[in-house]
């Protein structure tokens, strides 16, 4: 087993899902134009993860490898469905808000590449903190993109409101072109940082 | 009339990319050359087209009378999956050619959440098959639209100098959100 902080750390910081690898990118954008749906979207996918890494690094001897990935992704799509019913029986406000996209975790490639590249090459208790490193790396990365884009776009934070009415609101944010513009410049901050640290 | 209004709902005022975030990894991935963006496109169109029908089929023939319609995300899931295998070994065996310029798209398509989107949409907004297949073929080819005319504006970004923080995806993205910028002007059109 390897050091549980050092691959929470990993998924977390070093290979964040949505700065570094750039994986996952249609919840990413889509979900973000508040904080609480982006913190909804992240947990739900660090269930999901956690769930799938788990099982499929339970299965992973039994499974031939010409049928891994269609197995990997029946696997994921059972969690899905589970993580749905879940959400549309307890919280039908956030499954309504995200709609479509809770389907579409299936095809998310965050969790189908971790299930490849991690999942499938070590044991269940790795597997189970990878699960939980990326998720979260990728909650604290969407809800950084829905919190700029709904303070900017409503004057609000998690539906609370910062800003005097009379401010001036940016529209835009909270449309389509502003998840994109977000994203963009966030990501060159997290450049920015990562190259000042590599000289230092 | 309603398969033409269809069609320009799924191609401009919802484009799947610029308005839905459908498709965002292969819009980012395989866009930095028109040639290559084509062929994803027009692959694309093909999955799509087909998959809309299996889909329909499926949920009509097979989920609701069983009363399994909880079971759509893994039942579609399935489908595309294996017919996407199938169509490469379909294409493979009957056009050679074909399956050189489209080959190396496939795969790939098995995860773009366009395909699984318009799937799952379909359902829910309960079209008819003929209307189904229309959407999907329509959402499909705004994808096409969108990452061609992507994939030519990064092909003119790649001849500049850009600052380091900036290149590769951040330029991109800021470029995608300019041009989702431009279909926002389809956004007040209501042809349903």
């Amino acid at each position: 087993m390897q050091n549980p902080v050092k691959i929470l750390k990993n998924g977390l910081l070093n290979e964040n899902p949505t700065f570094v690898q750039v994986i996952g990118m249609c919840p990413t954008l889509a979900v973000t134009t508040g904080a609480v749906n982006a913190v909804g979207m992240g947990l739900s996918v660090t269930a999901v993860l956690t769930c799938s890494n788990l099982f499929i690094s339970l299965i992973r001897k039994f499974v031939p490898d010409e049928i891994r990935i269609p197995s990997f992704i029946v696997v994921i799509a059972t969690f899905v469905t589970i993580v749905q019913l879940v959400l549309k029986a307890f919280i039908p406000t956030l499954d309504s808000a995200l709609g479509l996209f809770i389907p579409l975790i299936v095809v998310n490639c965050l969790i189908l590449a971790r299930a490849e590249a991690f999942a499938s090459k070590n044991d269940p208790i790795s597997s189970v903190f990878d699960g939980i490193g990326m998720g979260l790396g990728f909650t604290v990365a969407l809800t950084c993109i829905g919190i700029v884009r709904e303070f900017l776009g409503t004057g609000a934070v998690f539906g609370i409101t910062v800003l005097p009415e009379a401010f001036p609101k940016t529209i835009t944010m909270i449309l389509p072109p502003g998840a994109f513009f977000t994203l963009a410049f966030l990501m060159i901050a997290v450049n920015k940082i990562r190259s000042s640290r590599a000289k230092a | 009339m309603r398969l033409i209004a269809i069609i320009v709902t799924a191609i401009f005022i919802n484009n799947y990319v610029m308005s839905q975030f459908l498709g965002i990894c292969p819009f980012l991935g395989v866009s930095k050359k028109v040639e290559t963006a084509a062929g994803m496109g027009v692959a694309v169109i093909f999955v799509m087209a087909l998959a809309s029908a299996a889909s329909w089929l499926a949920y009509n023939f097979i989920l609701v009378p069983l009363g399994l319609e909880y079971l759509y995300n893994i039942a579609f899931i399935l489908i595309i999956a294996s017919l996407v295998q199938f169509v490469e070994m379909f294409i493979k065996k009957s056009s050679p050619s074909l399956y050189q310029a489209l080959g190396v798209f496939l795969p790939l398509i098995t995860t773009n959440c366009a395909v699984l989107g318009v799937a799952v949409s379909n359902m829910q907004a309960g079209y008819n098959f003929i209307e189904a297949v229309v959407n999907g073929v329509g959402g499909a080819a705004g994808f096409a639209m969108a990452i061609i005319l992507f994939a030519g504006i990064r092909e003119r970004i790649a001849r500049n100098k850009i600052l380091p923080a900036v290149s590769g995806f951040p330029i991109a993205l800021i470029s995608a959100g300019l041009m989702s910028i431009a279909f926002l002007g389809f956004s007040g059109i209501s042809l349903m």
